[in-house]
Order: C-alpha cells, then sequence, then structure tokens
C-alpha cells in the first residue's frame, strides 16, 4: 500500500526540552493509524511536528510525494493536512456556522464547500441546531465534533485527531468514532489517530505505533498489535487473558 | 437650555474623532494584543501627505483617498518592517518600540513639514444649516457613522473579516485551518493607519495641522478604547461620545476648561475600578 505521509527520523524538541528521537512512521494512503502510548510519550509533540506548529523539528516529513517540513504551518494545513488539536482548538466566540466557513477559508470552490457545510449537518446533526450560537456554549461531545467537521470542512488528504476521545461519555465516543469510520471507508480519508484508548484504537485502525519517551518502540499492523503481549499487557489492561486460555 | 444642547453636541462631535482613532488603537490591540501610542502621530503624518495635495491644488477627494492610502500602505509597513521581527518580544519591548516609533514619527513630520500650524480645509461646509451644529461637524458624525458601519460589515459579513476575528481569538487554530496569520496582521496595520488617517483629516480643521496637532487626542482616543473595552469596536465608539461629551459638560459647567482632560481621566479610571474590562470589553481580553 502507497503512504499519504511517510515521517523519516524525525526529532523534535520543545525549547530545549527534546521530546522525539529518531521517529520514523507512515500513514497509507486511506488507511487509519494508530499513534499509542502512554502521556508524555511525544504523541502530541509528533502530530505537532507534523504540522509545524509550538515545537522545533527536523527530520524529513513527505506528504503526497512532496517534501513539507519546514513550511509553514499555515501552508502545511493548505497542502491538505487538518489538524484537530488536542483541546480542540474551537472558536468558542465565535459561531458554529462561522466556525465551519473558517475550516474552509482556504478553500475558492465556494459551491463545494456550502455543500461540504450541509454534509457535516448530516454527519453531526447536533451543530445544525447550534449554527447561529457561540461554538463554546456547546458541550464537550459538541464541540469535539465541530473540531472534526470544522477539520473537514479544509476538504483534506489526511486528518490528524489528538485524542478525540478525552474526557467525552462512552456513547458519545462510540458516536464519533463511528462517523471517524464512516469518513475513512467512504471517502478515503487517511487519518492519523491519537489515542489514550487503545482497545478502541487498534480496532479502528490498518496500522499501529507504539511511542515510549519519544521513541518508536513497537509498530505493525493493527491485528498483530492487538495480539502483541507487551501492548496488551501495557495498553489493553488484559494481561491475565492468556495465562487462564 | 440652548447652551446645553450645544455643548452635548459638539462633545459629540469631539468624541467621534476620539472615537474613530480609539477604534484604530483596537483593531490593532485586537489582533496583536498592543495598543499603538504612535497611531496618532501616524494619522498626523497622512494628514500632512493630505495638506501638501490640496496645496498643490489637488482635489479634495483625491487628497483624502491618497491620504489613506498611504496611511494603509505605512501602517502595514511598520508592521512588516518593525513590528513583525518583535513578534515574541517582551511586552515591555514593544511598548518602548511604540513610544520611540510616537517621538520618531513626530520629529520627522517636524523635520519634512516644519513646525508652523497651518490651516487645514474641511469639505463639509456647505453642510452647515444655520443650526445647533456647524457644516464641517455635520460631516464628522456623517462620517464616523459611515466608518463604523463599513468596519462592521466588514468584520461580520466577509470572509477575509471573519478570519481577522478568528485570528484576534486563536491564533493557533486559525493557522492550523491554513489562514496567513502574519498577512493578516499586516492588513490589521494598515486598516488601522487608514481609519486614524480619517480621524486625522476631520480633526485637523479643528485642532489646525501641525506635529502636535494629535497628541491630546490620542489621550482621548486610549481613554476612550479603555473605557470602551479595548478590544471592542462598538465600545471604542461609545467610549469616544461619552468621554466627548463628558469632557464638554465637566469643562462648561464643572471645572472649567483647564481641569477637562484631568476630570475625564478621572471618569475613566472610576470606570475601570466598577468594570475593569471597560463597558464592552470581554473578560478574556483581562487574561493577560
Amino acid at each position: 500500500m502507497t503512504s499519504i505521509l511517510t515521517v523519516r527520523n524525525l526529532y523534535a524538541s520543545y525549547r530545549s526540552l527534546a521530546v522525539l528521537s529518531d521517529v520514523s512512521i507512515d500513514v497509507p494512503q486511506g488507511g487509519m493509524t494508530a499513534l499509542l502510548g502512554a502521556n508524555g510519550a511525544g504523541k502530541t509533540t509528533l502530530l505537532r511536528a507534523i504540522s509545524q506548529v509550538m515545537v522545533r523539528a527536523t527530520g524529513e516529513i513527505t506528504f503526497d510525494g512532496r517534501r513539507i517540513d519546514g513550511q509553514p504551518c499555515d501552508a502545511i494545513a493548505r497542502a491538505g493536512i487538518a489538524h484537530v488539536p488536542d483541546g480542540r482548538g474551537t472558536f468558542t466566540e465565535l459561531t458554529v456556522e462561522e466556525n465551519l466557513c473558517l475550516g474552509a477559508i482556504s478553500r475558492r470552490d465556494k459551491a463545494a464547500w456550502q455543500q461540504d457545510m450541509v454534509r457535516m449537518y448530516d454527519y453531526f446533526p447536533r451543530l445544525h441546531a447550534y449554527r447561529r450560537k457561540p461554538a463554546g456554549l456547546m458541550s464537550g461531545g459538541e464541540q469535539q465534533m465541530l473540531a472534526i467537521a470544522r477539520a473537514l470542512m479544509l476538504s483534506p488528504r489526511m486528518l490528524m485527531l489528538d485524542e478525540p476521545s478525552f474526557g467525552l461519555a462512552p456513547m458519545i465516543v462510540r458516536q464519533i468514532f463511528d462517523i471517524l469510520r464512516q469518513i475513512n471507508t467512504e471517502r478515503q480519508l487517511s487519518i492519523l489517530l491519537v489515542e489514550q484508548n487503545a482497545s478502541l484504537a487498534l480496532e479502528l485502525a490498518t496500522n499501529a505505533y507504539v511511542l515510549e519517551s519519544g521513541r518508536v518502540t513497537i509498530s505493525g499492523p493493527a491485528n498483530v498489535l492487538r495480539g502483541d503481549e507487551r501492548v496488551r499487557r501495557a495498553y489493553l489492561g488484559q494481561p491475565e487473558e492468556t495465562a487462564h486460555a | 437650555m440652548h447652551e446645553l444642547l450645544h455643548q452635548i453636541s459638539t462633545g459629540i462631535v469631539n468624541g467621534c474623532i476620539y472615537a474613530m482613532l480609539a477604534l484604530a488603537l483596537v483593531v490593532v490591540y485586537r489582533s496583536t494584543h498592543h495598543v499603538n501610542f504612535a497611531q496618532g502621530e501616524m494619522a498626523m503624518f497622512s494628514t500632512y501627505i493630505a495638506a501638501i495635495l490640496i496645496g498643490a491644488n489637488v482635489p479634495y477627494a483625491v487628497a483624502f483617498l491618497a491620504c489613506v492610502l498611504f496611511a494603509f500602505v505605512s501602517g502595514a509597513l511598520v508592521e512588516r518592517v518593525v513590528m513583525r521581527p518583535l513578534h515574541h518580544a517582551p511586552v515591555l519591548s514593544v511598548v518602548t518600540v511604540f513610544v520611540a516609533l510616537y517621538v520618531i514619527v513626530q520629529s520627522a513630520a517636524g523635520l519634512v513639514f516644519g513646525y508652523e500650524t497651518r490651516s487645514f480645509p474641511s469639505p463639509f461646509d456647505a453642510l452647515g444649516t444655520g443650526g445647533i451644529l456647524a457644516g464641517h461637524e455635520v460631516g464628522i458624525l456623517l462620517t464616523t457613522v459611515g466608518v463604523l458601519a463599513a468596519m462592521t460589515a466588514f468584520f461580520r459579513f466577509t470572509r477575509l473579516g471573519l478570519a481577522m476575528r478568528a485570528v484576534a481569538v486563536q491564533p493557533l487554530s486559525s493557522q492550523l485551518v491554513g489562514i496567513r496569520v502574519s498577512r493578516l496582521l499586516m492588513l490589521s496595520w494598515g486598516i488601522a493607519g487608514a481609519v486614524g488617517a480619517i480621524a486625522g483629516m476631520l480633526a485637523a480643521p479643528i485642532v489646525f495641522l501641525d506635529p502636535h496637532m494629535m497628541s491630546g487626542i490620542m489621550i482621548y482616543a486610549f481613554a476612550a478604547a479603555i473605557v470602551g473595552g479595548i478590544d471592542s469596536p462598538v465600545g471604542a465608539v461609545v467610549g469616544g461620545i461619552l468621554l466627548g461629551v463628558f469632557e464638554n459638560l465637566a469643562g462648561a459647567y464643572l471645572v472649567g476648561t483647564e481641569l477637562k482632560l484631568t476630570l475625564a481621566l478621572v471618569a475613566m479610571i472610576a470606570v475601570l475600578i466598577v468594570k475593569p474590562q471597560g463597558l464592552f470589553g470581554s473578560r478574556s481580553a483581562q487574561r493577560l
């Protein structure tokens, strides 16, 4: 399978604090790649390094056949990478509709992005109910939906999600992941997913990487990682299962 | 009674000039979280451009457009050349640069145009109806309403205006949706410069043109922007007009003209004690 994103030998740091060292990952075209790991392992930093936001990074990043490392953050977004940051980055004072318009702000195809807006309201009907209200009035789950919808309004080639399930009720998480699965399969949209909930992520993903202290320690197809003893013990919380079987 | 009406109406007119300059301050503040102390001086310099063109028998409308264009371009250039390299500088460094700009622009105007006071024409003399307001004062009112309406429409109904509001509240997310933030900062400075220049051209027929013409107005505009809430365009206009009226009434009935500026500033402090974020300001602007 060809890769839409390849990262090679990436090092990243905040000021003098090194966070990632020698990280290499691939996101397959049309696939979903999960990044697993404990808090502070560098998952969020990896997404930021790809987007060139808030972090200093060196290494080779190729997206869609073109080198993007060293480009400014806004150019990377316009190249087709939509990043839903941790904390969602909602424009809370602006209305839901304005948030969606901002997602499409770099697009010139007015008819097409207005059609996309209608599609977002189909995916997430709650957003339609709030469309003229400030986005900050919505619940956490609704704001996460808005953040994903805003990112999709860019009409991206790849979506990067930073812990979309964080702080949400299981039912809402299920709803959001159903939509993500739908978008991933229907539109062949590649997704790079950072997720604390490893079992959920491995259920959806095609391949996965485990980050520990800023390095990739385990990687492979998601179904292989699901059976990996180290992954089970550390991230799936099922150490006893093989013993009893 | 007529005297009172007169004081109130000229207060409103003066307030419109403060409001317009305050509006320029708000535009820069919203995108950069800095108050450009040199805004008034930049406006004064642009007004000289208009004065020279008018002196050379260029029609007022053409001189007006040239002045606004000059102010727009020079505002954007100051952002690009002076402010952008200071993007991550400590606040005090930026404040120092603003104060320096204030002095430099004022001296440059004195050097280039001279220090003698000049008169400046008003295009609105025909609007005088013999009522309470003179023609130029009616023109000031109309222009202020027009500029405020145009800016409100720009921010509310255009995609560029939406992008500028987005940058004001969430610069990081703005970059993530592909907005070229640095270009918008230049644009903010350009718009602020243009609005400031309009304020300068409206003020010049009243206070006369000289390198110090905007110094007093700038203090009022600063106070107006703070009273209104430094991140609110509507607040800037309401603050400016309130201050203008208050100043006139205080000058006429309470303390005399010598102390009216002092009293206006006392009023500003009083408002801030009761409502620290200003009348229309948002609380989030207070986090800094």
